[in-house]
Order: C-alpha cells, then structure tokens, then sequence
C-alpha cells in the first residue's frame, strides 16, 4: 500500500525533528510552508516552537483557512504550540487559536524555562511502558469539553488528548527517541483515509 | 519531576529552530520584535555597535530593564553574561530568564575559563569559530551553539567563516577511522566522547543557529543554508533606518530561506540597512570574536 503523506507546519520550531521520527515510522513526511501543498496530504503535524511567530506569519503563503478547511476533514497533530493553535480559551490578540479541538488551554501555564521538565507518564493506548516526555514552557489544557478522550496525564492534569479527528500534546514527542504517539497518530490517519472512523468534528 | 536536565535545555533550543532571535535593548523594541515574530528576545543594554562606540566595560544588563522586557512580552527572553563570569549568570537564572549566552560580546570576565554551565538549571548558549571551540563549550555543557561572526559590524563573513570552519570540522570527523579520532581530539582540544560523537552522528549534540553580522534578508538566508537552524540578528535591526519592517522582512526570509521570490519580496522597498564596517579593518584587540577560546 502507499505511504501515507504527512505534513509538518515548516513555519518556526522543532519541525525538522518531526519529519524525522515520520520517516522513522513509515510515512513520507512534508515541510509544509504554503497553502497549496496541503491538497495531497493525509494529515498534517503542527509542531513546537513560539505560537506567536506562528500566528504573525499566518497568511504569508499559508493562511488559517487553509489549515481550518484541512482539518475539517483530515487529522491534525498539534505539539506545544500546535497544542495552543489547535485550542481555544486565549484571550490574547498575539495569538489566533483555530479552535479545532474542545479544550481550552493556557499559555505558558507552567512557568518558563526554569520550571521546564521531564517525567514519565502513562499512555492510555500502552500502559505496560511509561513514556518519557519532555516539557518546554509548556501550555496547560486548563479544561476539556465531553468529546475529548484523555490519553495521558501528568500530575492529574490532561497533557495528550484526542478530540475527534486531532490528537494534541502539551509536551515534545518529536524530542525523544519513542515513536509510539506518532505511530498512534499515523494510525488514525490511515483509519480515516480508509473511512473506517468517521467522527469528524 | 526533573527540571534542568540536558533534555530540557536542548527542548529550548530545539523549539528556537526556523526563528529569529532579536537582540532588545528596551520594552519597546521588545515589542516590536515580537510582534514582527521573533521567536525570541535577547535583552541587553547597548547592542554591539554601540558597545563598539562606546567602549569601556561591557557588562551583564540591568536585572530592572531584564524584567520589565520579560514582562512586556510572551516569547522566550535571553540575557547575556561575560565570559567566564557565573555569578553575573546566577543572577540571569534567579531572574528568570530563559536562555543565557555566555557572550564575547561583553568584556570577558576570565580570559583562561568559561563558566561551567552544567551547574546550572537553565541552558547556555556559546559562541564558537570553529568545531574544537563548540565541542569545548558543549563539554561545559552549553545547550545550544552560535557562530561568534564579529557582532555589531553588519559584515557577515566572519559568520560565514565560522559556519564553513563547523561544518568543514564535522565533515572530517565522518571521514576518519576510529583509530584517528583521538588524535583529532588532541587536534582539536575536545573532549573524545563528543569527538565520538559526531563523528558517528554527522552533527553537533546540539541545534547550532548563526550570529554576528547578520543584518539582510539575504544574510539570514545565506546562513540558514549554509546549516544554520536559526539566526540571532543583533545591530541588524534597530541599527536599520525602519526596524519594524527590516525585523518582519527577516523572519519571513528565516521561514523561507529557500525561497528566491520570498527574498526578492520581503527585501524589495526595504529603507536602508545598517552601515556596517568591515570585520577586516578592525584592529586585532577589536575584535569580538577572539575573546574566548
């Protein structure tokens, strides 16, 4: 069967790191920085980095429509800041959130890079083995609505969280060497290209 | 819970990739970068082309102007300290700012040491010439390297020199059998380990940005594809007839360095950079870049 085509949002931050771990797990990973290339992928990644750069350079060669109709109907990844983007709840004119997932999250919650961490949590989806994740001036999912699924949580607070289509985490799986969210990812992009989930949002 | 790990520090680093880092010296320009998109700010007193003019003692900013920029904006806000002086960078740490790059461009406080950064809980960033000097700060534990260039002259070859030197450095690494790594240890005054390292990697340990001269959009883009992942840009900007739209013109040209018809685009109708001086007709002891080893 073909690959599947995944976009990562080449706009700022650790994008490259993304494409990598894609490759890792078999898909055909594509730095997105226009519009247009969106048309012929099966989901995209919007990565870690600064939120506010990423919301400045919104309709420059890509805007938020693109991203808005996109997921719609196809699944997206957000990390850290893809996390914040993906969200809703901020009320700060530096950032414009595409309130595709049911959470509201707040920026920066956990302080700044002092107070950056590492820990192991549990995921939902392979509880036998705790997954180190990576926490960089991290945002909070301060509250979710209903349909949000929990997949893993960190001192009972949601930090990965599957709404409908998306998949979004406070953290950095792109950092560390362990594939299994982004296998879970391309997992769920393959059961939607295929039709066999249709809970689109 | 760990905090200040390695991991965490280099996430930061990892996060300031594809951005531009801005060097501030105020609340206002602080927001101006930001909302031209910087990824981050470096707050500082004096940028290097005044430092140049002004002479005397270059030293760690004022922790009340540090604070009032760390208020004003959202993004990550970097800080300098001299060269070998941690207690000016302990006191960066307990302010909280995000990033301290141990920087030639103050006065260097020890002409023999740099700090040693593993001490600390949050991560360093160090300026580097060549591959021995970066795996030398990354053995102190720097979380993230920069050319040296020669700050505040707008002249971007020694950038350039810098990032060849790295780059030429890694690429011989991977040529060698094991048997010659150690020698090229000694060569290069690194520590085997990260010499091992590379050589098995192809890359530093660490994300290495571009710094020092940067002052067009051409320049970013120069850097970015010549390897760098990021771009520090000091004078370039509030040294520039219309900062606003020079600071927006260079992070469109980091996002898409790539990209000619970008670069013809946002470098079109651009008011005039900064004058610059040629990094060749500094006198030796002028030079920023020599400071540190």
């Amino acid at each position: 069967m073909t690959k599947l085509r995944i976009g990562v949002l080449g706009i700022q931050g650790a994008y490259v790191r993304h494409a990598d771990i894609l490759s890792l797990v078999g898909a055909v990973p594509v730095i997105v920085k226009y519009g247009k290339q969106l048309e012929d992928l099966d989901g995209l990644i919007i990565p870690g980095g600064e939120s506010s750069t990423m919301t400045k350079m919104m309709g420059f060669r890509i805007a938020y429509d693109d991203i808005l109709q996109f997921g719609k109907f196809k699944p997206i990844f957000g990390t850290c800041a893809g996390l914040i983007l993906l969200g809703k709840g901020i009320s700060d004119p530096r950032i414009h959130q595409l309130e595709l997932i049911d959470a509201r999250i707040s920026r920066n919650a956990y302080g700044s890079q002092k107070d950056s961490f590492v820990d192991d949590i549990t995921l939902r989806f392979d509880i036998e083995k705790p997954y180190h994740a990576v926490f960089i001036r991290a945002p909070q999912i301060v509250s979710v609505g209903d349909s949000i699924r929990v997949l893993a949580e960190c001192d009972n607070i949601p930090v990965l969280v599957e709404s409908g289509l998306h998949l979004s985490a406070s953290f950095h799986p792109e950092l560390t060497g362990d594939a299994r969210i982004h296998r879970y990812f391309i997992q769920k992009v393959k059961e939607i290209k295929n039709g066999e989930k249709n809970d689109s949002v | 819970m760990k905090k200040g790990t390695f991991e965490a520090k280099v996430g930061l680093a990892e996060m300031l990739k594809g951005g531009v880092i801005m060097d501030v010296t105020n609340v206002d320009q602080a927001k101006i970068a930001e909302d031209a998109g910087a990824s981050s700010v470096m707050a500082l007193e004096r940028i290097p082309a005044d430092i140049r003019v002004y002479g005397g003692i270059a030293r760690m900013s004022n922790p009340e102007m540090i604070l009032k920029i760390k208020e004003a904006v959202s993004i990550p806000v970097l800080a300098k300290c001299r060269i070998g002086h941690f207690a000016e960078a302990q006191i960066l740490q307990e302010l909280g700012v995000d990033f301290i790059d141990e920087s030639e461009v103050l006065t260097p406080a020890d002409e023999e040491n740099h700090i040693w950064k593993k001490d600390f809980q949050i991560p360093f960033v160090c300026g580097c010439r060549n591959l021995g000097e970066a795996l030398r700060r990354i053995g102190e534990g720097a979380a993230l390297m920069r050319t040296k260039g020669e700050p505040g002259t707008g002249d971007i070859v020694e950038a350039v020199r810098h990032m060849r030197e790295v780059n030429r450095g890694i690429r011989r690494l991977q040529t060698m059998d094991k048997a010659e790594l150690m020698a090229e240890a000694k060569r290069l005054g690194a520590p085997f380990s990260i010499v091992a390292e590379v050589a098995k990697n192809g890359k530093l340990p660490v994300p290495n940005f571009a710094a020092g001269g940067i002052a067009t959009p051409a320049d970013a883009s120069l850097m970015m594809q010549l390897g760098a992942e990021a771009v520090f840009v000091g004078s370039g900007i509030f040294k520039s007839d219309d900062p606003k739209q020079r600071a927006n013109a260079i992070v469109k040209a980091v996002t898409h360095y790539n990209d000619p018809a970008v670069l013809v685009e946002v470098s079109r109708g651009l008011e005039d950079a900064m004058v610059g001086v040629s990094a060749s007709s500094l006198e030796e002891d002028e030079k920023m870049a020599k400071r540190g080893w």
